[in-house]
């Protein structure tokens, strides 16, 4: 017993300093997470997003094929339809493994910011029907869908308005360059900007 | 005591692991006990990165009872480094906290001395 004790003595002085620090970074760690966990939404969707832009880049391809510009409108609502049903999927699925509910108070922030230019943007694609000015839908859809990206965003981690941006900024774009390219940038930024960014999100915040 | 020092000097790794223990040591006793409990620590976390918290939202985010929010949430009120206001949002009572200047020193103080260890064990490497 003599013998034994200091040869523990000796180990427990070894290992209990290092294990005061680690539960340092460990409590700094669950400030952190805590802090962020209360404010921020967390749920969005990584691979979700990526798989958004695939079926973009599909529905781009497949309105390009359309001779009809209101066959090449459906074809585009459906997506939209598809893309929404999978966003919401994800984050439900995102939301129980990031153990936040989606109706905690940064999801219902979150919702607050993303809805009401997706409202407008359904209202004004509706207007423009009417009116039958099918080639400024590409530009407005970018420009609205990236600013509801930018107001929901802002409750949740700082790539997600980025995108919104970029998204807004291919709006402009599309405003500048004949209607023709509408097609091809609404599949580079629905299809490729969700894949990256989807990717940046799934690699970075878990999923 | 007399073991425990030979035991330091014997070691090679023995005037690092002093040096954390000291201020390990040093911190121990300063330690803010009211927070250091983990989920006064959520509390007050939550609380420091909003202007105001639900009793509702509180207990999803810590994912636990009433009981145990609320008996955690009045040591922290007592301590004075939280205000709690009730009201009502239709029927139903609406209790919300929110954090204090002293809560805000405390978390301020406890994520010092956080530093303080981790930067003596990174000294160590």
């Amino acid at each position: 017993m003599p013998k034994l004790s200091p040869i523990r003595n000796d180990e427990f002085e070894e290992n209990e300093p290092v294990n005061i620090g680690d539960r340092a970074i460990d409590n700094v760690r669950y400030i952190r997470e805590m802090m962020e966990r209360s404010a921020h939404f967390t749920a969005v969707p990584g691979y979700g997003g990526m798989l958004m832009g695939a079926t973009a880049i599909v529905a781009a391809y497949v309105a390009s094929q359309q001779v009809y510009l209101r066959d090449w409108l459906i074809v585009w609502l459906t997506e939209a339809f598809l893309a929404f049903a999978i966003g919401l999927l994800a984050m439900w699925q995102k939301s129980k493994i990031a153990g936040q509910s989606l109706f905690s108070a940064p999801a219902r922030k979150f919702a607050f910011g993303f809805v009401p230019p997706l409202v407008c943007g359904i209202a004004i694609t509706l207007g423009l029907w009417r009116y039958e000015h099918y080639e400024v839908m590409a530009p407005v859809w970018m420009m609205l869908y990236g600013s509801a990206v930018v107001t929901g965003g802002a409750f949740s981690a700082k790539v997600v308005p980025v995108m919104g941006w970029i998204f807004i900024v291919a709006g402009c774009i599309a405003f500048a360059l004949p209607a023709v390219y509408g097609n091809y940038l609404m599949g580079a930024s629905f299809g490729l900007l969700h894949i990256v960014f989807g990717a940046m999100i799934a690699r970075r915040y878990g999923g | 005591m007399a073991n425990k020092n030979l035991a330091f000097k014997n070691t090679p790794a023995a005037p690092q692991a002093l040096r954390i223990e000291k201020a390990a040591g040093k911190v121990s006793g300063e330690l803010d006990k009211v927070i250091h409990e983990r989920m006064r620590l959520g509390i007050i976390s939550a609380l420091a990165a909003n202007e105001k918290v639900s009793f509702t939202d509180l207990k999803k985010l810590l994912d636990t009872s009433d009981g145990n929010i609320s008996v955690h949430a009045r040591k922290l009120e007592e301590a004075g480094y939280i205000t709690l206001t009730k009201s009502f949002a239709g029927r139903m009572p609406l209790t919300e906290y929110a954090i204090t200047k002293d809560g805000r020193k405390a978390l301020g103080r406890y994520l010092d001395h956080m530093e303080a260890l981790i930067k003596a064990m990174k000294g160590v490497g």
